[in-house]
């Protein structure tokens, strides 16, 4: 498996950079707990039985994760494969695009864990975790992770410019993010949001980290978890081809 | 007995409806310093790309190590070394980290890879860089990194587009240093260049390549002896001060004209016969250059790059 020295590559950037890059990352999520759960959340009496800071925590913990491995397969795929040009120097060793694309998401989904643990240790830290299933929140992220990776390599396969990753943000995530029940229930929507949202990954992987954290275990769980690896089953192919166009000619 | 390490029949490519390669044939052998020389858009880059894994084999073969293929396997580029014409050096990590962290690409353990890599820096005189950073390496430096880089797998053939173009001469000259002291351990060298200079100092043998096609192939010696004559004189005199059929004259005396740009290329088997008949011609010696012919020649000569004056 030529992908985990790939993985070793990045782990080994990682071991530089790891503490300004999750330093700045974790603050975006704090400010939106605060200024939501805090703020907004004075004026929200009782969210499905919890206080509103409750209930937007988990979702803090699976969008940072979203938004980890979805940064490192946009901007950072791209920096590699057009600027540093780090996938063509490790292409001329005896690995395929394949195993650099394996190596890239698994790199991505590493850092998506770690963003995912730190917002849960802090939200922990906050008291507003009440069950010790949260423990296995890390472990999930594995499989959001993987999904976004993907999405975002296959997105850095076909665009020519890092501009374009502005629309992928505004048009794409902003908005899955938005309406993936992290901040209000998706039922309280008209019902054609709540068909949209079984295809919006982030909303599976809200749920499941939410019923985590409550310790709610059911097993609609596995179907949030099945939604999400068949997603990524399906990109991996996909990602593959749009890489091998971009760098064998 | 020479081993065929590369063997090329008829390899072409095409892109949409542009024919980078149209259909060439060449062998290396094992231990050879082999050069490919051309202009950039020759199809030299095309050529390396396919041995190395980056384009498709589409027409024609290619085979490596007796092995034909679409596209380069992991287990014939395990014993491959390649430096590419870009400096795709790895910015996030430092001198030695970039050998470390290309060394595991080859399925070498870190502590291994370590010590390759050491090697690796004083073999190419990087020892006092160790933990620099890349972006405070020079030009000359990067590019002896990245030929470090691609010897950490100890490889059987090191394959170099373009490895001293960009470089000041003292660099270049110790770059060919260096990839002589390969040659000496049996490396087989196989390289694109445009400078004629590098070609004569490195190759044994070399194609020149024009526009997709392989024009002639044979060792810098055999080119030229057989494409040109012994002796060149360059005039460089304004076209407008060139005495009125001097070219006639010359042909008349056995000799040939080429003209490349503004010069004349005058070419003769007896070099100091023609430059002495040249003041009686009106063309003043000073503007004018008497020298061997060299591979520069048998290019201009080969790719009609000079034309027929």
């Amino acid at each position: 498996m030529a992908a985990i020295r790939i993985f070793a590559r990045h782990m080994a950037v990682f071991r530089k950079i790891w503490f300004t890059n999750i330093m700045f990352n974790f603050i975006e999520p704090l400010l939106y707990l605060t200024a939501m759960g805090y703020g907004l959340g004075t004026f929200v009496q009782d969210m499905e039985g919890m206080t509103y800071l409750q209930y937007i925590a988990p979702g803090m913990v699976a969008s940072s994760a979203m938004f980890a491995a979805s940064f490192e397969c946009t901007y950072g795929s791209f920096i590699r494969l057009h600027y540093q040009k780090t996938f063509q120097a490790m292409l001329a060793g005896p690995v395929t695009v394949r195993d650099i694309v394996a190596g890239d998401i698994m790199y991505a989904t590493f850092k998506s864990m770690v963003f995912g643990l730190v917002i849960l240790t802090v939200i922990s830290g906050l008291g507003q975790v009440q069950s010790w299933w949260a423990l296995f929140i890390p472990l999930f992220l594995v499989i959001p992770g993987l999904t976004f990776s993907l999405l975002a390599i296959c997105y850095t396969g076909i665009t020519a410019n890092i501009d374009n990753f502005n629309y992928y943000i505004t048009l794409f995530l902003t908005p899955a993010y938005l309406f993936s029940g992290v901040f209000f229930p998706i039922n309280s929507m008209p019902g054609w949001v709540e068909v949209v949202a079984w295809i919006n990954p982030i909303f599976h992987s809200v749920e499941v980290c939410r019923a985590m954290a409550l310790g709610n275990i059911n097993p609609g769980l596995l179907v949030h978890a099945g939604v999400l690896a068949l997603f990524a089953m399906v990109l991996m192919p996909l990602a593959v081809r749009l890489m091998t166009k971009r760098l064998i000619v | 007995m020479n081993t065929t390490v590369v063997r090329a029949e008829n390899l072409g490519k095409t892109y949409g409806d542009f024919r980078a390669l149209k259909g060439i044939s060449f062998s290396i052998d094992a231990g050879d310093c082999f050069g490919f020389l051309g202009h950039n858009g020759a199809g030299k880059t095309t050529t390396m790309r396919m041995m190395y894994g980056m384009s498709t084999v589409e027409e024609g073969g290619l085979w490596l190590f007796d092995e034909s293929f679409r596209l380069t396997p992991p287990s014939i580029k395990a014993r491959l070394g390649v430096v590419s014409q870009e400096d795709n050096l790895d910015d996030d990590l430092n001198v030695i980290e970039n050998l470390e962290v290309y060394g595991i690409i080859y399925g070498l353990t870190r502590a291994e890879s370590r010590v390759r890599g050491k090697d690796l820096l004083v073999f190419m005189g990087l020892e006092d860089k160790e933990n620099s950073s890349i972006e405070s390496l020079s030009g000359g430096l990067k590019r002896r990194l990245v030929i470090a880089r691609a010897l950490i797998n100890h490889p059987d053939i090191v394959i170099l587009d373009e490895p001293t173009t960009g470089l000041d001469p003292q660099a270049r000259h110790l770059v060919w240093q260096k990839l002589r002291s390969l040659k000496a351990e049996g490396v087989t060298l196989i390289m694109t260049t445009h400078y004629m200079e590098e070609a004569v100092q490195l190759c044994d043998s070399l194609v020149v390549m024009h526009e997709g096609s392989i024009l002639a192939k044979g060792s810098p010696q055999y080119l030229i002896a057989t494409y040109v004559r012994p002796y060149a004189i360059e005039v460089h005199l304004p076209l407008s001060q060139v005495p009125e059929g001097l070219a006639d004259k010359v042909t008349a005396e056995g000799g040939e004209v080429i003209r490349v740009l503004d010069s004349l290329f005058l070419y003769a088997d007896d070099g100091e016969k023609l430059w002495n008949s040249l003041e009686g011609w009106g063309v003043p010696k000073y503007a004018c250059l008497l020298r061997p012919s060299n591979l520069e020649d048998v290019f201009l000569k080969l790719t009609g790059m000079g034309e027929d004056a």
